[in-house]
């Protein structure tokens, strides 16, 4: 008898504060829903159509029509593509393993307390502020033959005899794109990092160093298990966003020399706004994306299993 | 009796000699790692006032002999007579107005919409959360490039290309999904109790919303503004492609500093400093949000 002192409440409330539960919800999702679906979801539908079709530009007298798969076997079979695809991963794989690499390191000297911890936290973000294009535009003027900071340094300490010209050589100029791209990005992993790593505690690294573990051991059993989770993050992330670059790529090289920095979101705009041939340019957009969401997806699953355990 | 007296006295110079000079290596990099992350930048405020002769010194001439504040003001005040700057350079107070405007506007709407919709998808009983919310990680990771043939078709229906409220309605789109997320973890970090509470006392769940969880969601919202600002003004892929002489903004202006006798790199890094101001003010205020924010959205997921 006693032990029924809650009455149950009456059906019709219920039901009404679900209702109006579900109204509010509806009212909440739906501009934003509305908005991305007309931004990202359409086009992106749309544009599946439009890689099935040939389409350009510059010949209306064509038409559109249906070509099927053709511009994706078209595109598989570019050599520019190729080139294209060939750089980027070169570009990610440089730009991401050092940026990462950087990040920890910088990030495990600066966990300590030091005077003046608070300016360089603010100093990490001012790369990371600034827009990518005023990154591009900077770096191609301390990269200048003739006029730049680097070669007039260099020159000054005696590390060269005769000025570079930095982005004349292909292989020279992607690795001066690495170089700007690790100035903007790197800082701002490493505060990511410095975040995890003031996560832990500092008596686990005491009682190892009682245990007579030695820094390294310390560093590869406790330090590297704790901030799994904020490496997979920032690989992960760090990947996906460099296979995006675009702004620094356009204002620093234009995608030159011979192609040497044609990323393949370059070669993509190329394609689709330079020669016009929008068909194409969305068959390689799709295989982008295509490869994207393959990463999102490990990404997520992943991300799952870590934040679990 | 006196050995270990002696024990101690001989190590300790030996320690603390290790020891300062572990803070002496710890400071070198210090300054090491500030100049690297410094110097580029500085080197940009430098060029935007040293004087043309100076900037063509070879090898650089590090500390201007006569800075000069000019290209701040033909950029700002426009060009005095006889001055010839490049055409772009005459509309950079227009594009300073629409970036402004745009990411103004773009916050305003991020914060409003993304902040309700992940309020609903957190405490209401929303059919098919997983997949929204998987849907939203994926809208943030493609890649602008993928869809930006149907999107310029869609501005061309609209008739919205080179306008404002285009530039936001495409912002918007690409900013919110992140909005969602990061509002999303940090809604959840929020007690239910609170709200529960002000329901009991008689307040409608849209009340509670307004008036228990808004005011305590400050530092989530101030991150996510702060990213919806930076990101909107610091964008350049869509605004190279969707805007023309009447709405350029400040980041496709900048690159369109060259005349017929080249690039100018005085005007253009002058262009730079005053781009990157608003989103370092930013930056640097929000500093604790920011990345607290980003480790919320993130590493929480």
């Amino acid at each position: 008898m006693g032990s029924i002192a809650v009455p149950k409440p009456p059906r019709r409330y219920m039901s009404r504060r679900k209702r109006e539960d579900l109204i509010l919800a509806a009212i909440l999702l739906a501009p934003a829903t509305l908005i991305i679906a007309l931004v990202t979801l359409y086009p992106f539908l749309r544009s599946f159509w439009i890689s099935l079709h040939k389409w350009n530009l510059s010949r209306p007298q064509e038409g559109r029509p249906f070509v099927g798969l053709d511009n994706y076997i078209q595109t598989i079979q570019d050599p520019l593509f190729l080139d294209s695809l060939q750089v980027t991963l070169m570009f990610v794989v440089a730009a991401v393993t050092l940026e990462i690499l950087l990040a920890i390191g910088i990030a495990l000297m600066l966990n300590r307390p030091f005077r003046g911890q608070w300016l360089m936290r603010m100093v990490a973000l001012i790369p990371w502020a600034i827009p990518s294009v005023v990154n591009g535009i900077m770096w191609k003027w301390i990269l200048n033959p003739s006029y730049g900071s680097l070669n007039g340094l260099l020159y000054s300490l005696g590390i060269i005899d005769q000025y570079i010209i930095w982005l004349g050589d292909p292989k020279l100029a992607l690795a001066m794109v690495v170089v700007a791209d690790i100035w903007k990005e790197t800082p701002f992993i490493m505060l990511l990092f410095l975040a995890a790593l003031q996560t832990i505690p500092h008596d686990l690294y005491e009682a190892a160093r009682v245990d007579g573990s030695t820094a390294v051991q310390s560093f590869f059993h406790i330090t590297l298990p704790l901030i799994r989770p904020t490496l997979f993050v920032a690989v992960a992330l760090r990947t996906i966003w460099a296979l995006k670059s675009f702004d620094l790529i356009y204002t620093l090289t234009a995608g030159g020399p011979s192609s040497g920095t044609t990323v393949v979101g370059y070669y993509t705009y190329l394609k689709s706004f330079v020669s016009l041939q929008l068909g194409r340019g969305a068959s390689v957009a799709y295989i982008m994306t295509f490869a994207v969401l393959l990463l999102v997806i490990v990404y997520q699953r992943a991300l799952y299993r870590e934040v679990r355990y | 009796m006196q050995l270990p007296a002696e024990k101690t006295y001989a190590r300790k110079p030996r320690e603390s000699l290790q020891s300062l000079l572990g803070r002496v290596l710890f400071y070198v990099l210090l300054f090491l790692l500030l100049f690297a992350i410094l110097a580029p930048f500085i080197w940009m405020v430098i060029s935007s006032i040293s004087p043309p002769q100076e900037l063509a010194a070879t090898p650089p001439n590090w500390i201007p002999n006569e800075p000069t504040l000019e290209r701040y003001r033909a950029l700002i005040l426009g060009p005095t007579q006889g001055q010839s700057i490049p055409i772009a350079a005459e509309k950079f107070v227009r594009a300073l107005t629409s970036s402004l405007i745009i990411s103004s506007t773009v916050t305003l709407i991020c914060i409003i919409a993304g902040a309700g919709a992940a309020y609903a998808l957190v405490r209401l009983p929303v059919p098919g959360k997983q997949n929204f919310m998987f849907g939203m990680l994926a809208a943030q990771m493609m890649p602008i490039i993928v869809i930006i043939i149907p999107l310029y078709l869609v501005m061309q229906t609209l008739d919205w290309m080179d306008t404002w409220h285009g530039m936001i309605l495409l912002y918007s789109g690409f900013m919110l999904p992140t909005v969602i997320w990061i509002m999303y973890s940090y809604f959840q970090t929020l007690p239910e109790e609170l709200e529960e509470a002000a329901m009991i006392d008689g307040c409608s769940r849209w009340q509670a919303l307004l008036r228990v969880v808004m005011p305590i969601s400050g530092p989530g919202l101030v991150a996510v503004a702060a990213f919806a600002f930076l990101y909107t003004w610091n964008e350049f892929f869509m605004a190279l492609i969707f805007t023309a002489s009447k709405t350029k903004t400040i980041t496709v202006i900048v690159t369109e500093f060259s005349t017929q006798s080249g690039i100018d790199y005085g005007l253009m890094m002058t262009g730079g400093v005053i781009g990157s101001i608003p989103p370092l003010i930013i930056a640097l205020l929000l500093q604790r949000y920011i990345v607290a924010g980003l480790t919320a959205g993130s590493v929480k997921g």
